[in-house]
């Protein structure tokens, strides 16, 4: 029972992903399958932003650099053996002869990616929350400079074709619920509730003794290991690696997703990412068009953009902490007691917190 | 030695260019802690202006066909009201919220803007031509100086002179100053909110359009993202300086524009096309050394 408690937050996301990945495969056709999968994908992308941005409370728009450090990895390793002396000349000796076996490529790829994220934490976290966020916006653009030039090594700005498609719905899936399971612990961890104090008020955290810096680092890069995770199946889902689709659209739409579902928990998360993989779907046919009676409506590109942004402004101005307002399934027939009290107590002293600030309102506000 | 010159007028332009972006950002940023992502949009759409919406890849001239000095008002004026109808209906709603929930929604505003544009003008990059007489290069001693150059330097610092001179002796420029050093005092002290965040959102509107006039006549094209780049060398700019100072932005914008220029000229052939990589590189090096930028207010250090 008490590991039931524990666990539910997770079961109460994972289960339904299951049900949804066994009916579609055995009652939906091959694309609803594929949209299944690539939602599934964005999943662990926006899982892994979710780690750092929801525990830190600091945007991070530098994820993606490391989704696409980990694609390339793997396409280094696992792709076209034929071809790659020709077109990435400039790989070392060991990877342009060799092909290695797609799980051992893949950790290494992982890996790759989160000393990434650990080397580059290491200055980034040391600057303030905003600073942070911008200089992670640095490191996006440093990548993608760099990736889109290095010809001999990522073949410039073309596409890679050719690796292997292994990311099948039920492996998607278990990397998913993997994700998911990895966030959770960490957020229940005692590294994670450090980190979620820091978030509600850096300065008294730091007067308990946490240090935000360590802290931060941690999040940042187990955040930035899951984000690998979500790079390598990208690339093995589309069997392509190509650096501009991990630029600045995939970073706008997973941090739409976290926004919108409420990032400041797992479940916001999931849900942000169930409920605008199904407005983009609808937006994607009405953009196809759309045939009512003999009338053929059909939208102009960049529509679906305008949309989501829209639904993302309304989210902040009217529901700021977004559709699940923070809060995570919670097994509510028993008293909250034990593991999960940790989380409701910092809930708590963000309600007496936020008392606080309402008395002091009169002079705090800014209209 | 005449290289030289030409390098320091090069890099003198460009500072001053990503000077004026910087300053435009970090008054925003001063008055409401909002990192404002849509000053890339304010440019795009100030250059969108002169030409007529349509699919087409030469389309034709809308503000651009009007006479310079009308030219330079409606482009103007059309940004300045996009960035003051943003304030209004986006910004201010979520005045009280902290900066991260801020530079999301600016975030999402840009992308809104950049869609919109998308939507009305397709997304293909598009040629116009204006200012054809100042692309002549100009011989001054020795050294020839593109003209487009000289006009940039000359707009750019003319704007920053005057922009320092309302800042500094204008009452309206002091109440402003005061608020981005500390918002709170000065509303105390009877600073009216929505007028000095309205007039901070007006000027980086007015530089937007001024910096996207100067951008078109450089390059003769038109792209959705066009704006970014320089507004994201801003962002840097505006960290670099220190964040919440306006002289630190300032110098923040220099030091990017002439690192700039330095390793477009200096950098061997074959790296010269990872020269961005370079510069942010390098401000994430400064940033090493000194985590709160190179001039710290009493506006970045939150208080208890």
């Amino acid at each position: 029972m008490r590991h039931l408690r524990f666990w539910f937050p997770v079961l109460a996301l994972a289960v339904p992903l299951l049900l949804l990945v066994f009916l579609s495969g055995q009652f939906a056709s091959a694309g609803v399958q594929r949209l299944v999968t690539e939602a599934l994908i964005r999943l662990v992308f926006a899982v892994g932003l979710y780690i750092f941005v929801g525990n830190s409370g600091v945007v991070s728009f530098g994820h993606m650099a490391f989704a696409a450090i980990a694609a390339y990895a793997t396409a280094w390793q696992t792709c076209c053996q034929m071809l790659k002396p020709i077109t990435m000349s400039g790989l070392p000796a060991f990877l342009r002869d060799n092909t290695f076996p797609l799980l051992p490529a893949a950790i290494t790829s992982v890996a790759l990616a989160g000393l990434v994220a650990f080397l580059s934490g290491l200055i980034l976290m040391r600057l303030s929350a905003l600073g942070a966020s911008i200089s992670s916006l640095a490191l996006l653009f440093i990548l993608n400079v760099v990736y889109s030039n290095w010809e001999s090594v990522t073949m410039g700005t073309s596409t890679i074709v050719g690796l292997p498609i292994y990311a099948k719905p039920w492996i998607v899936l278990g990397c998913a619920i993997a994700a998911i399971v990895i966030a959770y612990l960490f957020q229940v961890s005692r590294w994670g509730l450090a980190l979620r104090a820091t978030r509600e008020d850096e300065v008294a955290a730091a007067a308990c003794g946490i240090s935000l810096y360590w802290t931060r680092l941690f999040a940042f890069t187990v955040s930035g290991l899951v984000a690998g995770l979500g790079g390598v199946l990208l690339a093995h889902f589309m069997g392509t690696v190509s650096i501009t689709s991990f630029y600045l659209s995939l970073t706008f739409l997973i941090v739409a997703m976290l926004v919108v579902g409420g990032m400041r928990s797992l479940a916001g998360a999931v849900v942000g990412v169930t409920v605008i993989s199904l407005v983009i779907d609808i937006l994607r046919r009405a953009e196809a068009g759309l045939s009512i009676g003999s009338m053929q409506l059909s939208m102009p590109p960049g529509t679906q953009e305008l949309i989501l942004a829209g639904i993302m402004l309304l989210i902040l101005i009217f529901r700021k902490d977004g559709i699940m307002g923070g809060r995570e399934f919670q097994w509510r027939t028993l008293p909250d007691r034990g593991l999960s009290q940790g989380e409701s107590s910092i809930g708590n002293q963000r309600a007496a917190r936020s008392e606080f600030v309402s008395l002091e309102e009169p002079t705090a506000k800014r209209s | 030695m005449a290289n030289f010159f030409q390098v320091l007028i090069d890099a003198v332009a460009l500072g001053s260019l990503y000077a004026l972006v910087a300053l435009s950002i970090g008054l925003v940023f001063g008055v409401m802690r909002l990192i404002n992502f849509a000053q890339a949009d304010y440019v795009t759409i100030g250059a969108y202006s002169l030409v007529v919406p349509t699919a087409s890849i030469t389309p034709s001239l809308l503000f651009g066909a009007l006479p310079t000095g009308l030219m330079i008002a409606a482009v103007v004026i059309t940004v300045t009201l996009l960035a003051l109808l943003t304030e209004r209906i986006a910004f201010r709603p979520l005045r009280n919220s902290n900066p991260t929930t801020l530079l999301i929604a600016s975030f999402a505003v840009s992308y809104f803007l950049q869609s919109l544009v998308m939507l009305l003008h397709g997304g293909r990059p598009k040629a116009v031509s204006i200012g054809g007489s100042l692309t002549r290069a100009v011989e001054f001693a020795g050294i020839r100086i593109p003209g487009v150059q000289l006009l940039t330097m000359g707009v750019a610092i003319t704007l920053l002179l005057a922009l320092v001179f309302f800042l500094k002796r204008t009452p309206i420029g002091i109440q402003l100053r005061a608020a981005a050093e500390d918002f709170q005092m000065a509303r105390l002290l009877g600073v009216p909110a929505n007028r000095v965040i309205a007039i901070a959102f007006s000027i980086s509107g007015l530089l937007g359009g001024a910096i996207s006039l100067l951008y078109v006549i450089q390059t003769g094209t038109l792209d959705i993202r066009m704006g970014m780049m320089p507004v994201v060398y801003g962002f840097f700019a505006t960290v670099i300086g220190g964040m919440g100072s306006l002289p630190g932005a300032v110098l923040g914008g220099f030091i990017v524009g002439i690192v700039s220029v330095l390793l477009q000229t200096y950098l061997p052939v074959d790296l010269r096309a990872f020269r961005d990589a370079g510069v942010f590189g390098l401000v994430i090096l400064i940033l090493l050394v000194r985590p709160q930028g190179l001039i710290v207010t009493s506006a970045a250090k939150e208080r208890v």
